[in-house]
């Protein structure tokens, strides 16, 4: 059974009287260790649908199901509560509390957790060992590069071991190098740690390191 | 407890609005309570006077005297155990800006109804057996640096203003109760008079009644037997006296009230201000922390313990800054407010204000945050 199902998914914006479709009727199973890319051209709607699936937006129509939750039927509480152990995302500006230092960063999502200061600094301290940050851990977000501060994301995105990783265009703010020290971040954290991730980027190079590409073009998903 | 940080850190990103909001909280407070403590130093003040002694006075006003044949028909009055007099005299000091209150007396009377102004006996005994001689509260003596056995000049602002009145004080009083104040100047009855050319009458009359509970029958007895003199009396317990007295320039209470309710709500404004503020600017951060689990709740509490912080330090700053400045000056409205002194009531009121400021000013941005659409937000910022 895949970890992932998308049923008849549709999503129309309506701005004063006009309905903005942005795709509609739109099926997707991802397998649990899957590693996807998602590409298609700026405003075909591929943040709407990473953030349908983290439950942070609505669908018109159709179900989202996570591990045989149905995402899509949950209240606000709940789809917290979902999110917090099942989802870790990273985004395109890292969005990092500039006022938090990398640990407090990514000590954030276990703050929601029941776990004693002890352990969230051993997970904390684990976290930042796999991004390859233990030593930038007092460090603030200004006093970091990007790729540095990518990396705290994504550090702060699996600190709480999510069933899911999703990533809108990580890499779409970094130089060629960074970008690749991210790629390969991603990659380890698909086949050491057998994590699930959709990762949407415009980038071809970035796009062949994922195990399958799909297109969403015109309101239409290929794979 | 872990959260603690969080707040923490935004309390401290714009430090200048944090102190700036802070100080207006403070200064807020410290207004209040001392306002506060005004009422509660006259609301004091007018319990002190005594259940048993009511107080004759002209019906128009307390400026107004009373005629000296009046005294025969009091003391006969039913219920009543003995009649004393007193009077007015504005008497200065040097600087007429330096207040205190000064009354002529007819000693013989008064002081034993007055149980309250305790003075040694030989003090007391020295002062009934001189014409001249004065009775003065410990803290007028230590305002002016007087002592015991002194003559000291003063002028009356109500009669002959050039002319100088020589007082020897020979006793010095403390009183049983701070409210009752420790800074009035007592005097012949006699002094005055004959210095007044015998034209001087009584300012009010003293009743001692037997009971209490005889009070509003010997009012009415007193009130009904010159109810068609050249002056009318009205007559009524001291403590009503008091209290009218001391609200003699308009409702004070009423008044501190109005200013209270006036600087709540401009520092509710200010307060609320500062946060909505705060919110707005952090609204790409709240949109964040959802995306990580961060429940409605949680970023509802988080928002108003923010608010509840700044409003509380402020009040904390504000409230004992007050307890702390006037208990070191020891402040008593310069001998109009005796027994001033910010209470732990008004500082508990003080305090609850600063806790209701902060929730009432946290609740709009805290309401706003857990409204905030996630996925628009970000959109927004990125
Ligand atoms: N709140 C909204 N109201 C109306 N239209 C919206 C809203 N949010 C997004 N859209 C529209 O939906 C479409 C899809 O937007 P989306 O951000 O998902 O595209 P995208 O594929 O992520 O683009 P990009 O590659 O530029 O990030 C766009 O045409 C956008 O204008
Ligand atoms: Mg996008």
């Amino acid at each position: 059974m895949a970890l992932l199902e998308i049923r008849s998914l549709s999503k129309v914006y309506q701005r004063d009287s006009q309905a903005i479709p942005v795709f509609e009727n739109i099926d997707l199973d991802i397998d649990t260790g899957e590693f996807l890319v998602l590409m298609g051209p700026s405003g075909s709607g591929k943040t709407t649908l990473l953030n349908l699936i983290a439950g942070l937006d609505e669908p018109t129509t159709g179900a989202i199901i996570v591990g045989g939750e149905e995402v899509t039927a949950m209240s606000r509480r709940q789809l917290a509560a979902w999110r917090s152990d099942h989802v870790g995302f990273i985004f395109q500006l890292y969005n990092l509390l500039p006022v938090l230092t990398a640990y407090q960063n990514v000590e954030l999502p276990l703050l929601l957790t029941h776990l004693s200061k002890k352990e969230r600094r051993e997970h904390v301290m684990t976290a930042l060992d796999v991004v390859g940050l233990s030593d930038r851990a007092d460090h603030f977000p200004r006093q970091l590069s990007g790729g540095q501060e990518q990396r705290v994301a994504i550090g702060r995105a699996i600190v709480s071991d999510p069933t899911l990783i999703l990533a809108d265009e990580p890499t779409g703010d970094l130089d060629a190098k960074s970008a690749d020290e991210i790629l390969t971040l991603m990659q380890r954290l698909n086949r050491e740690f057998d994590k699930t991730i959709l990762l949407v980027t415009h980038d071809q190079r970035a796009a062949e390191r994922g195990e399958a590409i799909m297109h969403l073009d015109k309101g239409v998903l290929t794979r | 407890m872990k959260y603690a940080r969080l707040v923490w850190v935004n309390l401290t990103r714009n430090k200048r609005r944090t102190i700036l909001t802070t100080l207006s909280v403070a200064a807020a407070l410290f207004l209040f309570v001392s306002l506060r403590s005004v009422v509660t130093a006259l609301e004091d003040a007018g319990d002190v006077g005594s259940e048993t002694r009511m107080i004759t006075r002209n019906a128009i006003s307390i400026v107004f005297v009373l005629p000296e044949a009046y005294y025969n028909r009091l003391v006969a009055v039913p219920g009543v155990k003995s009649v004393t007099w007193a009077a007015w005299f504005g008497g200065v000091y040097r600087d007429p800006r330096d207040w205190f209150a000064s009354l002529a007396i007819k000693a013989d009377s008064y002081l034993p109804m007055y149980p309250e102004f305790i003075m040694p006996d030989e003090q007391r005994e020295a002062f009934m057996a001189e014409r001249t001689a004065a009775i003065v509260g410990s803290g007028l003596m230590e305002r002016f640096g007087w002592r015991l056995g002194q003559t000291v000049n003063l002028r009356s602002t109500i009669f002959a203003p050039d002319q100088e009145w020589p007082f020897t004080i020979r006793a010095v009083y403390e009183p049983s109760e701070p409210a009752v104040g420790d800074e009035w100047f007592f005097f012949h009855w006699e002094y005055l008079y004959e210095n007044t050319g015998g034209r001087m009458t009584p300012g009010w009359y003293v009743l001692q009644i037997e009971d209490p509970a005889l009070a509003a029958s010997v009012a009415r007895a007193v009130d009904e037997q010159f109810e068609n003199s050249r002056a009318r009396t009205r007559t009524e317990t001291e403590r009503a006296f008091q209290t009218s007295f001391l609200t003699m320039w308009g409702n004070v209470g009423v008044l501190v009230n109005v200013i209270g309710m006036a600087v709540f709500f401009a520092i509710l404004l200010v307060a609320a201000n500062a946060m909505i503020m705060a919110a707005r600017e952090r609204a790409a951060e709240v949109a964040v922390l959802k995306t990580l689990g961060f429940g409605d709740r949680l970023l509802f509490v988080l928002v108003l313990v923010e608010a509840a912080a700044i409003t509380v330090g402020g009040g904390l700053l504000g409230v004992f800054g007050a307890k702390l400045f006037f208990d070191g000056t020891e402040f008593q409205g310069a001998g109009f407010l005796p027994g001033f002194e910010v209470k732990w009531a008004t500082i508990a009121i003080g305090m609850g204000i600063a806790v209701a400021l902060g929730l009432v000013a946290g609740l709009v941005p805290a309401w706003q945050a857990t409204r905030l659409p996630v996925a628009g937000t970000l959109r927004r910022v990125a």
